[in-house]
């Protein structure tokens, strides 16, 4: 047996920074494929243009800051950020859109911070903010999952219309929105919000067809799919310890404990915690999102804090704010909490801080 | 002592612009820059203030007590926002609506007490007037530059609205750039604002730092030559 002599530190990192990015990116791809399933092809063009989008980017604000630029693009988590902004827009949005979306979340929130490791808010959230702010009518506008929709679309359908704003055979995503059952079907999310406003009820709701043709029972049809699919991603990031299970664990079960003290009060009104839980991003943003590394909090209990803070804005964003879906503005905010979090969640240094009462034995 | 009217202008316009270095009156700056119009329109307003209230500060330079300067400052201030008002509200009563409050709000705009204080009540009224006018033209600098970038990029226009401030010969100033049925939200929307300005203050860092490293340039050269000389 050979003993070998070195200096701190002992225990060495497995993972470099490219190989995390791609396990991750590996582990979007079972969801990727469901919203493929659902959405048809538009998904892979927006995650192919975001892509090279934010390679250019990235190269570009590298070569001006006169960085490495070959060393810091293959180290993929541009490419990330491009897929996990790519997954949450709407297949059909104009490709200028999502060239806007990466540059906000590439040079903006990500450059011009310091580059990766330097950024306070997670750079995909940023990006997707920024559109959802500036274009909310494209950026809620979710075509009904296959099943519900009579007009498949194909590989070149959804090419033209994200290229030229209208299908091969002239429609555009107003009509093909209405297409289905002359009633605009947006997401679930959107579904309920705008119903509530209308009176219809909660329990209503649940009888439309983009809410009914789900695995369960409150679950959107086709949502319910893929948010398992990412879950599964997910749990594959925890088990490859990726990520750790304190951020998804505690988002997950404060959305369920808020949506289910609302729901309680009155299920008329308030949506039940599984419908929270498989609409909307919910499960894809607490594995994918509210995780990065760089922009989360980074002590255990701190992580535990900062989910179950995002999980509460969430319910209370999506429940009485003006846009349907919250997960990237409940990240974006606590993100900007991470410092406080850290200070007040500091790990006990071993030796030091003992509990008073042991003090006053001694 | 002789002024240096140069000097006043460089201090004005840009190594101490009110807006973009001494980072004040941000509060009307933000706020009404949606357009190149607006931004003028504020601009003007506030440089008229401007050389009013330091006019009048120097003139009385002499007489107020230092105890309670502040106090009349700030009531040569308010009377010269109320005339502006008034005047705006008589002849650019457009205008005057889609400025709204921050018409009054230019009592509290720190970049106007700032010159009272810092130059108006140590100059003459001639040097003070001169630094008011550059002053605020630095101002407005700024309120048009940061309006007509969130006008292009939030509406594709420029010189919308420009009969609310010119009367109706201006009706068919607007230049239309593009036309879109979405338009980019964020540039109008006040985070926009944000970003355009540390955008504008980012880029006049980045020249003066340029600047900074070409002058230090040739006085190397010209060393390194008459030592070679030598």
């Amino acid at each position: 047996m050979k003993l070998t002599l070195s200096s701190s530190p002992h225990q060495r990192v497995q993972r470099d920074t490219p190989q995390v990015m791609r396990l991750v990116i590996y582990a979007m791809l079972p969801g990727v494929a469901a919203q493929c399933y659902f959405f048809g092809w538009g998904i892979i063009i927006q995650a192919l243009i975001a892509v090279i989008a934010a390679l250019v980017f990235e190269g570009v604000v590298l070569w001006m800051r006169k960085k490495p630029i070959e060393r810091t693009l293959t180290d993929y988590s541009a490419v990330l950020t491009a897929l996990l902004l790519a997954v949450s827009l709407p297949p059909t949005l104009p490709w200028w859109m999502t060239v806007i979306g990466i540059f906000f979340a590439v040079v903006v929130a990500k450059q011009l911070y310091g580059g990766l490791g330097f950024n306070l808010f997670n750079p995909a959230m940023i990006g997707y903010v920024v559109l959802l702010i500036s274009f909310p009518v494209a950026m809620t506008s979710w075509l009904p999952p296959t099943g519900i929709s009579t007009l498949p679309m194909s590989f070149f359908d959804a090419i033209s219309i994200i290229f030229t704003g209208f299908t091969t055979s002239g429609y555009d995503v107003t009509q093909l929105q209405t297409i289905a059952d002359g009633v605009t079907t947006a997401t679930p999310l959107d579904t309920l919000k705008t119903n509530l406003t209308q009176g219809v009820t909660y329990s209503e709701t649940l009888e439309y067809p983009i809410l009914n043709g789900g695995l369960f029972a409150s679950a959107g049809a086709g949502w319910s799919w893929i948010s398992l699919a990412y879950l599964l991603g997910g749990l594959v990031l925890i088990k490859t310890r990726v990520i750790q299970w304190h951020i998804p664990a505690s988002m997950m079960l404060s959305v369920v404990i808020f949506a289910s003290i609302l729901h309680m009060s009155d299920a008329d009104y308030y949506a039940s915690p599984m419908f929270h839980l498989l609409n909307g991003a919910l499960i894809f943003g607490a594995f994918f999102i509210a995780t990065d590394p760089v922009s989360a909090s980074t002590t255990p209990k701190g992580r535990v804090v900062f989910g179950a803070a995002i999980g509460f804005w969430i319910v209370i964003i999506r429940t009485f704010g003006s846009y349907p879906d919250a997960v990237a503005f409940a990240v974006i905010i606590m993100n900007m909490a991470v410092p406080l979090i850290d200070y007040y969640t500091r790990p006990r240094t071993y030796g030091r801080g003992t509990k008073p009462e042991s003090k006053a034995e001694s | 002592m002789t002024t240096d009217y140069k000097d006043l202008s460089v201090q004005g316009l840009w190594k101490n612009n009110p807006a973009l270095v001494q980072l004040l009156g941000l509060c009307p700056l933000l706020a009404v820059t949606s357009t190149f119009i607006n931004g003028l329109g504020l601009g003007l307003a506030t440089t008229l203030v401007l050389i009013g209230s330091n006019v009048t500060v120097s003139l009385i330079r002499n007489i107020v007590r230092n105890e309670i300067r502040i106090p009349i400052f700030v009531m040569i201030i308010a009377a010269f926002v109320t005339i502006v008002q008034l005047l705006m509200n008589a002849y650019t009563f457009d205008l005057y609506l889609t400025l709204g409050i921050f018409i009054p709000l230019i009592v509290t705009n720190c970049a106007i007490i700032g010159r009272a204080e810092a130059y108006a009540s140590k100059n003459a009224p001639k040097d003070a007037a001169f630094d008011g006018l550059m002053m605020g033209l630095g101002f407005s600098a700024v309120l048009v530059l940061l309006g007509g970038m969130r006008e292009i990029l939030g509406s594709g226009t420029l010189f919308a609205g420009a009969d609310r401030l010119f009367g109706s010969i201006a009706s068919n100033w607007t230049i239309t750039l593009f036309e879109t049925s979405q338009p980019f939200l964020l540039a109008i929307l006040p985070p926009g604002a944000f970003l355009g300005m540390g955008l504008l203050i980012a880029i006049k860092n980045a020249i003066d730092a340029k600047q900074a490293a070409k002058a230090t340039q040739p006085v190397e050269k010209a060393t390194r030559i008459r030592i070679t000389a030598e």
